[in-house]
């Protein structure tokens, strides 16, 4: 099959056939990284714009890293410094870096659709690098991915998502693409952080991680998002952990082989304990250095599509 | 595709491969450190076949890998059909060997190019020589083949078909008349 959107958004807008076609570019890309000289020329003479209006170290990092080892070159705009301080409009900003012949945006942005509007806007490619509490596809598709290489298959798996449902774009994004690929996926988190209507999409929810535990093949651990805190949601620190955190007491009674991840940056003795980050079940390194095969992979696909697009207008 | 002609058959097929693993043993004295590396898809089965037959004349296990060209396409900008990235998998180091390339067809030359970029971007083999089962003409870059199975005269508005039992469950070369 081929790849046909400009953009990538979200996993709610893919078919599995195409969540699938990533995952298999990405493993093709993973090599790349292994080589003494990590480059391939496939995007040379393009240009990719990082336009992060939320601080980020590691998915811009990340995004860098996999455009300058597709040979393409890298801009990065740090909005804080930026005209947008003296009230530049998203769509100006956009439509601007569309008139200095950029070629694909990767766009942080702290408004749940505003990478959407921007796609709109634009005839250039954009790829969402999250956007509010809405979606956060390259991570639940490197968290998919590395699933997949660790169990070999995402179909029949129980995937436990654990933490801050609410303010998540990552289990968002996470529950559609899990869910569409056929994985069972339960979200567990204390009642204050599990929203209204989230059933809806297919996961089921708990608020007993230990009885989640049993089940689980593979728990994804989320950031608990103390910085959108807006006093209410949120329960003590401590008392998260104790009633939440995954320890090595709670691992011990969850199957042998349990996947742990978490997207990062984490909170040690708040989500999870050292011994766990840093333990024989954690993936979260690899996590790290699958990012850069899965988002090569997204560039280079929106690439190819927008080139196939402007060819058939021609 | 409306087929004109088959060239060459299952034993032909196998036929030329032999004689292929004999000349490439002749240039090169011998195997040492000779490997074999095909270009996706087809040229991968080909080079498997060759490296089975250098091991039944010299009785030397000969390194094999498989390339994806896909990234040094010359063509990506304008390919109408969107090409699959497949993987590279060469797991042995390329430095100071003798590598033969191995592709099914040989035409403009473009696909050899971008092989001979992917090649040294892994390393610096001490050669590079390419062996291909079919030698169509129409060459567009100054590249030659140094091992041919069989050169095929055609024009511009034929394809060469090779068919092969690991892809495409049977063997056979074929002119067809492009529709």
């Amino acid at each position: 099959m081929a790849w046909t959107k400009k953009d990538l958004l979200g996993l709610e807008y893919l078919s599995p056939e195409e969540i699938e076609l990533i995952l298999d570019t990405a493993e093709s890309f993973k090599e790349v990284s292994t080589r003494e000289i990590k480059k391939v020329p496939a995007l040379r003479g393009k240009t990719a714009v990082n336009l992060f209006y939320e601080p980020s170290t590691r998915t811009r990092v990340s995004f860098e890293v996999a455009a300058k080892r597709l040979s393409a070159d890298v801009i990065n705009i740090a909005t804080e410094t930026s005209s947008v301080r003296k009230g530049e409009t998203l769509i100006d900003t956009g439509k601007n870096i569309q008139a200095l012949k950029a070629d694909i945006i990767i766009m942080r942005h702290n408004y749940s659709g505003a990478a959407n509007m921007l796609a709109r806007a634009l005839d250039i490619s954009v790829v969402n690098a999250g956007d509010g509490w809405h979606e956060h596809p390259t991570q639940a598709l490197l968290d998919i991915f590395t699933l997949k290489e660790k169990l070999g298959k995402i179909k029949g798996l129980n995937v436990a998502i654990v933490g801050d449902i609410a303010h998540s774009r990552v289990a968002r994004s996470n529950i559609w693409g899990l869910t569409k690929l056929g994985a069972n996926v339960t979200l567990c988190a204390p009642e204050m952080l599990l929203p209204v209507g989230i059933e809806l999409t297919g996961a089921k929810t708990s608020s007993n991680i230990d009885e989640v535990l049993k089940k689980a093949d593979a728990v994804n651990v989320l950031r608990m998002q103390f910085e959108r805190d807006e006093g209410t949601a949120f329960p003590e620190q401590l008392d998260y952990f104790k009633k939440f955190g995954i320890t090595e007491e709670r691992l011990a009674k969850a199957k042998k082989d349990v996947v742990v991840m978490h997207p990062g940056p984490i909170n040690r003795g708040i989500e999870m304990s050292s011994e766990v980050a840093d333990g024989k079940n954690s993936v979260i390194l690899e996590q790290v250095t699958n990012g850069i095969a899965v988002r090569m992979a997204v560039l280079f696909l929106v690439s190819q599509a927008r080139e196939a697009k402007n060819e058939h207008i021609d | 595709m409306k087929e004109k002609a088959k060239i060459l058959d299952q034993e032909g097929i196998s036929r030329a491969i032999t004689r292929i693993a004999h000349e490439i043993i002749e240039k090169n004295k011998g195997t040492a450190g000779l490997c074999v590396i095909g270009i996706r898809n087809r040229g991968v089965y080909i080079a498997q076949r060759i490296a089975e037959c250098i091991k039944k004349i010299e009785g030397k296990e000969i390194e094999t890998g498989a390339l994806d060209i896909t990234l040094y396409r010359d063509d990506l900008a304008l390919a109408s059909g969107q090409p699959r990235v497949r993987k590279t998998e060469i797991d042995f180091d390329i430095n100071e060997k003798n590598l033969v390339l191995v592709d099914d067809v040989l035409y403009t030359g473009r696909t050899i190019r971008a092989a001979l970029d992917a090649l040294i971007d892994l390393g610096r083999p001490r050669s590079i020589q390419l062996a291909v089962l079919v030698d169509r003409g129409h060459r567009e870059l100054p590249i030659r083949a140094d091992f041919v199975g069989k050169n095929i005269p055609t024009s511009n508005k034929e394809s060469v078909e090779v068919c092969l039992q690991e892809s495409d469950g049977s063997e056979e070369v074929l002119i067809a008349e492009r529709q």
